[in-house]
């Protein structure tokens, strides 16, 4: 095995739901079974002919996102994995990580997906309310949630995330906590927490519509609690709203922040592979309209990835500025000028110590060769206001 | 054109409110007298600005000649000279109005008369021009043409039993109107032997003639050669052109002579030495004396204009410098503001014509401009025996200095419905007017007068007046005089700092309500920032008002999924975009949109 090879992280996209909620403005649609088999097929099909590109790659994670995912039977991921598995280099210790929504998958398709190679599961509850489920328009309870990590557990799953969401509308402070609390008691208690605030989109029913939510200083108190509770309860952040346990931080997630190469199959699908991003169509029959035409033949190139963006410098400094920075252990000034061959300072003349002395981000001896900075708990809040400090590019 | 029968000219003008049918009245005219085929004719010739085509007034006015072959089988030499019709442009419309003799009064069949109907027509009386009335509009359903004669008789006082009846939009009794003109306005007076005498009633810069001025001759001639000079401004130039006006162009002719309308060029470089109002004569061969009416035209209403972008500065002075060109009554001149950076503090006739500037440098000249709370001319007198007119707040000497300030004051009329009497005069109650009589037109109309000062009506009293009435009340003032008054200087806060392009003076009376509104519109402009900011308003140095932005607590963006980043970059971009378009005044940073708003503390 050669060790010299680069890594490679793979995103695949599963673009299909029982039923879209009402916040949510990723690609999905409901689909017949017909039409989820057709759109395996072609996935499998862009896997394998983009595989050449990457010969010199070893695969260290794969994420299997979605939409809902674990709308696939057991066999269909295995099937998918498989087809990674051949085509690809894929670490032995990879990380791969399905999501999974409660009130889709029994203990037989979590034993699939155990078979398959999944040794992470990411469980979207958002909510130990039921009320608040409804609200945002999601199609399991509380208690299938509970029967879904049971069954998770009992499968062997021991690397589990849950998402969770604040600022549901109608959601209180005391409600939130209980959901945190309903979620800490778990036995296994889970290794990875995902805490996000409801953001209202544009284009989805609440971003039309907007409904009433939670002040401010509400959202603010679940946002501290949140914090307190975790660290509490022996999780770390180890990004704005990422929590792990020792050991358990997203392997795959951290690479969109440090910057590593990444590339996504399915429609949609986002990619960075050396310093070029792109993405896939986001037109499902567009998409396999192409890959089905030109199924047997690896010829032409097909007219997949749009918005193909060769960064400059300057977009990969900001880049590696305001994604990395989202990290708690923020960013070393000496990889930085390893990266670049420029001085952090050089680049951002004074911004360093003006943020700094607004107290949004802390400086901490690395070692001689320089600092680590990273976001204050202050800058955590309002990261947004630092990281638009850091764009270079008008 | 040499032989001109004086007997065969008819200067006229039309007098109407706002929305009347004035300027359909007159392409109707022009298009029965055959000057421009239909083809050539485009919706309101006379208003050729954008502008006025856009929100259907006249802003500058426009004269345009052309011949009528009327039923006595004799040709007429039409000059229409159509007047502003707006309120700021009182002068210039009186000045017009001299220029005619008679005028017709366009009244609407359904609306009757209004209070600007009034306005204009008693100045047209003044001028002791012919009226006769036409009543528009009688195609409307709602066209009640006899109750509108009788109230023309009873209000106005002027025979209108046989005003003609027509409709301008449809072109029903224009034939009518035409003979009217022919029976009804009387020839012009004057001799060509006599020395010259005319009336500038308007003027205009071209880039190749220079000046052109719009004039009346009212005795003598002036021709190709004659050396002339504007009596009140003193300017000598010897004349290169003379002609008349035809449809949207100049046609040069030998001679002007008593009794016409025409125009004059003399390589003239600046409007300013050809003030309307003014009388030309013949430097060789002087009247003796100028005719009468003419004054200097002042600003009534100041503020500070300032580009949205710092670097644009010098080409708002070329684009000012350009519209002063042709706009003699527009004033400028160079300040600085803390908080807005280089600019200009600009005096205007009135509100409407600050608008109309501020939009055809917004649209002719591509400027994003950030202007100051308009206000009026006070008058300021010190301690010492000075007196300073002021018209920037931040120029306002220590209190300790000034013994007492004037304000300009304004008689209003009000013209509404009886039904809306009530809440109009608490309007003017609370704009400090000084009710002076009411006049019933008759059962269901009546008249209001008030004196008002003028800073009280240029922010929003129009919008005030018609939102209280449902916008049937129409509204016509003139300026007064000035009044001692006590005034204060309200200063804005932000942040404890003093952000001078927010100041402005103020009755001490509405000092308070002015500076809480003032304080929870900013509150609501001001976006959060990393830290509490405090915004006061304060009145020599006391604080009669605050309110607070909080600090910013999250402005986090959480989701960011399957490493999807470019939407996330985007967001950034537009936050660091909104950053560029604002103002810093100490550490704070104010949008400009905040400037703007506090112009508009609207009612409720």
């Amino acid at each position: 095995m050669k060790t010299d090879k680069r890594a490679l992280s793979v995103y695949i996209h599963i673009p299909f739901c029982i039923r879209k909620c009402l916040y949510c403005d990723f690609l999905s649609a409901p689909a017949t079974d017909e039409m989820r088999t057709r759109y395996l097929k072609c996935l499998s099909s862009e896997i394998e002919r983009e595989s050449h590109k990457y010969c010199a790659y070893k695969v260290r994670t794969v994420f299997v996102g979605g939409g809902t995912p674990s709308l696939l039977s057991g066999n269909e991921m295995k099937q998918l994995l498989e087809c990674v598995k051949l085509n690809y280099d894929v670490a032995e210790d990879a990380e791969i990580t399905a999501e999974v929504n409660p009130g889709t998958v029994n203990l037989r398709k979590l034993e699939g997906y155990y078979e398959a190679g999944i040794n992470r599961l990411s469980i979207g509850l958002q909510s130990a309310d039921n009320k608040e489920l409804q609200c945002l328009g999601r199609i399991h309870s509380y208690e299938e949630f509970l029967q879904t990590y049971e069954n998770a557990v009992k499968t062997g799953f021991n690397n589990i995330n849950i998402d969770l969401m604040s600022a549901i509308p109608g959601q209180t402070v005391e409600s939130y906590q209980k959901t945190l609390k309903a979620v800490l008691s778990l036995n296994p208690s889970p290794t990875h927490i995902s805490a996000y605030s409801l953001i209202l989109e544009e284009g989805t029913p609440f971003g039309d519509n907007p409904p009433e939510l939670p002040d401010e200083e509400t959202d603010r108190e679940m946002y501290k609690i949140t914090d307190e509770m975790l660290k509490d309860s022996g999780y770390h952040r180890y990004e704005i709203s990422n929590y792990a346990k020792e050991g358990y931080e997203c392997i795959h997630n951290k690479v969109y922040w440090k910057r590593g190469d990444y590339v996504g199959f399915g429609i949609g699908a986002a990619s960075l592979v050396d310093n070029v991003r792109f993405h896939n169509i986001a037109d499902i029959e567009e998409y396999m309209g192409q890959l089905e035409k030109y199924k047997e033949i690896s010829l032409p190139e097909l007219h997949l990835k749009e918005d193909i963006q060769s960064l400059s410098v300057e977009e990969q400094m900001e880049e590696y500025m305001f994604l990395g920075l989202r990290l708690t252990e923020g960013i070393s000034e000496k990889d930085f000028f390893e990266t670049f061959q420029k001085s952090i300072h050089e680049v951002y003349p004074g911004l360093i110590a003006k943020l700094k002395k607004q107290g949004l981000i802390i400086c901490e001896p690395e070692d001689e060769n320089g600092n680590r900075i990273k976001l204050s708990d202050f800058g955590l809040d309002v990261s947004n206001v630092v990281m638009a400090e850091f764009l270079l590019t008008e | 054109m040499a032989q001109m029968d004086q007997s065969k000219i008819r200067n006229f003008c039309i007098v109407a409110h706002i929305d009347h049918g004035k300027s359909t009245l007159a392409d109707r005219i022009i298009e029965h007298t055959g000057l421009l085929t239909s083809r050539e004719m485009q919706a309101q010739v006379l208003d050729n600005m954008d502008l006025e085509r856009e929100r259907g007034i006249t802003i500058k006015a426009q004269t345009v000649r052309t011949v009528y072959k009327a039923k006595d089988g004799e040709e007429y030499i039409f000059n229409l000279i159509d007047t502003p019709g707006h309120v700021d442009f009182n002068y210039e419309v009186s000045r017009s109005l001299a220029a005619c003799d008679g005028a017709i009064l366009v009244v609407d069949a359904a609306q009757g008369i209004e209070a600007q109907t009034l306005a204009n027509v008693y100045l047209a009386l003044d001028h002791d021009l012919e009226v006769f009335p036409v009543i528009n509009k009688i195609d409307l359903p709602s066209a009640e043409p006899d109750r509108v004669k009788n109230e023309i008789e009873d209000v106005i006082g002027i025979e209108a039993q046989d005003a003609p009846l027509i409709s301008a939009k449809n072109g029903i009794g224009i034939e009518e109107v035409l003979e009217s003109i022919v029976e009804k306005i009387p020839a012009p007076g004057g001799s060509a032997d006599n020395p010259l005498q005319a009336l500038i009633f308007d003027s205009l810069y071209d880039s190749y003639k220079g000046v052109i001025i719009f004039c009346r001759i009212v005795e003598g001639k002036v021709s190709k050669g004659t050396s002339i000079r504007m009596m009140a401004t003193g300017a000598t130039a010897d004349v290169v052109e003379v002609g008349y006006f035809g449809a949207g162009q100049f046609i040069p002719c030998e001679e002007l002579s008593a009794g016409m309308v025409g125009y004059i060029t003399a390589s003239i470089k600046n409007v300013k030495d050809t003030a309307v109002g003014d009388t030309v004569t013949d430097n060789k061969r002087p009247c003796a004396e100028p005719l009468p009416g003419y004054k200097k035209v002042n600003s009534m209403v100041y503020c500070g204009v300032y580009p949205a972008d710092g670097a644009k500065y010098p080409d708002l002075r070329d684009a000012l410098e350009k519209l002063q060109l042709n706009d003699a009554s527009l004033h400028y001149e160079p300040e600085t503001s803390i908080a807005l950076g280089f600019g200009f503090r600009c005096g205007f006739l009135g509100l409407l014509h600050l608008e109309i500037i501020q939009e055809r440098l917004e649209r002719e000249y591509n400027l994003d401009l950030v202007t100051t709370a308009p206000g009026v001319i006070y008058k300021v007198h010190k301690t010492n025996g000075d007196v300073i007119e002021l018209t920037n707040p931040s120029n306002l000497p220590d209190p300790a200095e000034i013994e007492y300030m004037e304000e300009p004051v304004v008689s209003a009329e009000i013209m509404v419905t009886t039904e809306f009497i009530g809440s109009i005069m608490e309007l003017c109650q609370e704009r400090r007017g000084k009710y002076l009589g009411m006049e019933y037109m008759e059962a269901s109309r009546a008249l209001l007068k008030y004196e008002l000062p003028l800073n009280e009506i240029i922010y929003d009293f129009f919008d005030a007046l018609k939102s209280r009435s449902r916008g049937y009340a129409s509204f016509d003032y003139e300026l007064k005089g000035y009044e001692q008054s006590e005034l204060v200087k309200l200063d804005i806060l932000i942040n404890k700092e003093e952000v001078d392009a927010l100041s402005f003076i103020v009755h001490k009376e509405s000092a308070y309500e002015r500076g809480r509104r003032m304080c929870e519109k900013l509150k609501d402009e001001i976006p959060r920032h990393l830290f509490e900011i405090p915004i006061q308003a304060a009145v020599g140095g006391k604080v009669i008002a605050r309110e607070t932005v909080k600090a910013m607590r999250k402005d986090v963006l959480a989701k960011c999924y399957g490493g999807d980043i470019t939407r996330k970059k985007k967001l950034l971009e537009k936050q660091k975009e909104g950053k560029k378009r604002m103002r810093q005044v100490g550490n704070v940073e104010i949008p400009q949109k905040a400037f703007m708003s506090v112009l508009k503390l609207d009612e409720n």
